[in-house]
């Protein structure tokens, strides 16, 4: 995100608002992460409206220790399509004043609440759908829930865990077959 | 490879480039024969396939608009998404998970077996097993099958050895790592399995059969094969006496383009395929080719499934390692006892992160859906792979509402799930969470069915032409020189998965037709 916050610079004009956050020290994210500071441009939505915009997205899919910079991915994703699209702009405009200001600083219960009023609505579920698509995705998730992803690049699994259980008995040979390598 | 001119009437034409379409480009120009091959897609290679989910998945998905209607959980949890299958050269060959399993002699009997199940247009194949089985043993030789020939089984992963415990805890005898078209040894010039965890998304090595990497490059080799990529068939033309003759498509730069044909063979996966047929209707056809029956895009089937999860207090890491390699056979019966006709297997299943949230689970957000991806180091996973029974009505139709890019009208989907289909999933999921409860799952998790992975039996073949499409080759009833060529075929679903049987088909077909072509016949 280094890279997000230098393209603030060239595009200082542009922007809308701006997303900051710290990375917290021991995250899995501290891991990978460049820098401790991380920083998403906005180009269609206010702060105030990507801060909202994150809230929505950690209550469809709340993971207590998962970084902010994870949910602030959605808000970028979502802050490009509206960018492009004056309709979802007003589409997601119109969603938050429906939630309203006190939402940010609401209770879990009662954000919850507020989203089941609003659940058929395409806001939410443009939001569900996004905050699924994109949360899950990123190299921050990938290292907070421990998924290895792609494997070619490393010669697979087979010498890196695939038949590391030990919690079970292992299976007789007849009913699986020889480990090739 | 060969250059075949538009107006050069003595060439096949084959239309899609998958299991069926690309194993029989492969049989006919390795005996001489000049073939076209249209494929919609680009071309892929082991070298260009995305490692990243999410555009793996769009560069090798079909992703033209469809519709759908019915009461099934796909219309209402994927609603622009039906069916989930590849547009690209090898077809759905490149995205599959490889399972191989056999057809049962009882299975190709269906209405026999069955009886007269109400609401339902079960026939029995016109083909008797021993005749299939000839060629199954050859689609295994050419796919290098696991447990089959001297292709030793694949290894047991993390996943399989808890679907294994779970299995044996409840009395499963037949649970093994699967007939996989997977090399566990280097084979046919290809690499073995290194356990990557990303059939899905094109494998890497190369060892998983794909046409786009097996049958493809050796019918380009005979000299006989002209694939043309990114072209799309839009209609299928005839002459005045019936016979088709050209086939119509768009290339890689939106142009109309005319081939002519000696022969037309049609691989589009089992909407397209129905949806083309449809498409060419005509003076002389005015409710499609090949459809005097009324039976094009009737009797759909896409096979019954659903994911069970099971969440356990160690870690699983189901990620790592081929994706379905395990399997339960035992289920593989008709017991009418257990509430419902036809068989199902228990095969192993797991999908990557960020695939899991959107396909995976049943709907939701919040504090329990979460948790469930919280879990997901100690998940394992299982699906169902089960026979659903066709219905006249659950059947592919064009759409005229919406069109697609050439302004043609899309397919619609309509499926209503059978009272037998629900039944059968419902004990499957019942048992599968009886294994992962008997080995100590902490939760165990029912997902959705997920968008139709095997779409069948829109072109059924039928001993009695007012009861199907085309005869035991796969050539129309109406039409001498019209085949068609994928899964559209099957005449019933059954409970295997369907590619070594299209492929088996494919074989079968290739030798009919070049017999056919010598003798004149066609």
């Amino acid at each position: 995100m280094d890279e997000a916050t230098m393209h603030r610079r060239e595009f200082l004009r542009t922007t809308t608002g701006l997303l900051t956050g710290l990375v917290v020290a021991g995250s899995p994210l501290a891991l990978i992460a460049p820098g401790r500071a991380w920083a998403v441009d906005l180009t269609a939505f206010t702060s105030s409206e990507a801060a909202t915009l994150m809230a929505v997205a950690r209550t469809i899919a709340p993971h207590d220790k998962l970084d902010d910079a994870a949910y602030a991915l959605v808000v970028q994703a979502l802050d490009s399509d509206a960018t492009k699209d004056g309709s979802t702009r007003k589409m997601v405009r119109e969603g938050l004043s429906r939630l309203g200001s006190e939402f940010i600083k609401a209770t879990e219960a009662d954000r919850v609440a507020a989203l089941k009023k609003v659940e058929s609505s395409e806001f939410f579920r443009t939001m569900r759908l996004k905050t699924l698509q994109v949360l899950y995705a990123s190299p921050i998730a990938y290292a907070y829930f421990g998924y290895e992803g792609e494997a070619f690049s490393k010669g697979g699994y087979v010498l890196r865990g695939f038949n590391d259980l030990r919690w079970l008995p292992d299976v007789p040979l007849a009913d699986s077959g020889p480990v090739p390598m | 490879m060969a250059n075949i001119d538009f107006k050069d009437g003595s060439a096949v034409v084959i239309i899609g480039s998958g299991a069926g379409g690309g194993t029989l480009a492969h049989e006919l120009t390795r005996r001489g024969i000049k073939v076209v091959l249209l494929e919609a897609g680009k071309r892929q290679s082991l070298d260009s396939f995305s490692q990243v989910p999410g555009e793996a998945f769009s560069q090798l998905t079909w992703l033209d608009a469809r519709t759908q209607s019915g009461n099934w959980g796909v219309a209402r949890d994927f609603p622009t998404l039906p069916a989930w299958h590849c547009k690209t050269v090898g077809g759905t060959t490149v995205h599959w998970t490889a399972s191989a399993p056999r057809l049962q002699p009882w299975e190709l009997r269906a209405r026999s077996t069955y009886g007269n199940l109400a609401d339902t247009s079960l026939i029995d194949w016109p083909i008797a097993y021993d005749e299939l089985e000839k060629y199954y043993v050859i689609a295994e030789r050419r796919m290098g099958v696991t447990r089959r020939n001297d292709m030793p089984g694949l290894p047991a992963s993390n996943n399989f050895k808890v679907m294994y415990a779970g299995a044996k805890k409840l009395g499963y005898k037949q649970v093994h790592t699967g007939h996989m078209a997977i090399n566990s040894r280097s084979y046919d010039g290809r690499g073995f399995c290194i356990q990557q965890g990303f059939c899905v998304q094109g494998c890497k090595m190369g060892a998983k059969w794909s046409t786009l990497y097996t049958e493809i490059p050796d019918a380009e080799a005979t000299g006989n094969l002209d694939l043309r990529i990114e072209s799309t068939a839009t209609k299928i033309d005839h002459d005045a006496d019936g016979s088709v003759k050209a086939v119509v498509y768009r290339d890689s730069q939106g142009q109309e383009q005319r081939q002519k044909a000696r022969l037309v063979c049609v691989a589009g996966n089992a909407i397209e395929t129905a949806r083309l047929l449809l498409l060419s209707s005509s003076s002389k056809y005015p409710h499609g080719l090949a459809n005097s029956s009324d039976q094009v895009g009737r009797n759909y089937c896409h096979q019954i499934t659903g994911f069970v999860w099971g969440i356990f207090d160690k870690p699983v890491y189901s990620w790592r390692g081929a994706t379905l390699a395990g399997v339960i056979e035992d289920e593989v019966v008709n017991d009418p006892r257990r509430g419902f006709v036809g068989g199902y297997r228990i095969e192993l299943v797991t999908l990557d992160l960020p695939t899991l949230p959107l396909v995976g689970l049943p709907y939701g957000w919040g504090r329990d859906f979460a948790s469930i991806v919280e879990s997901y180091r100690n998940l394992a996973g299982m699906f169902i792979n089960g026979e659903d029974v066709p219905r006249s009505d659950n059947r592919i139709t064009l759409n005229s509402n919406v069109k697609d890019a050439y302004g043609l009208p899309v397919a619609n989907v309509h499926v209503d799930e059978h009272a037998n289909d629900q039944a059968m999933r419902k004990h499957a999921q019942g048992q599968m969470s009886r294994m992962y409860e008997a080995i100590g799952a902490k939760r165990v998790v029912l997902g959705p069915t997920p968008p139709a992975t095997h779409n069948l039996c829109t072109a059924r073949m039928s001993v009695d032409a007012r009861e199907g499409v085309t005869n035991a080759w796969g050539q129309t009833h109406d039409i001498k020189n019209l085949f068609i060529s994928d899964g559209s075929v099957l005449t019933t679903p059954g409970g295997a998965n369907p590619t070594l049987t299209i492929v088996a088909l494919a074989l079968r077909q290739g030798e009919y037709i070049s017999q056919q072509m010598k003798a004149g016949s066609v």
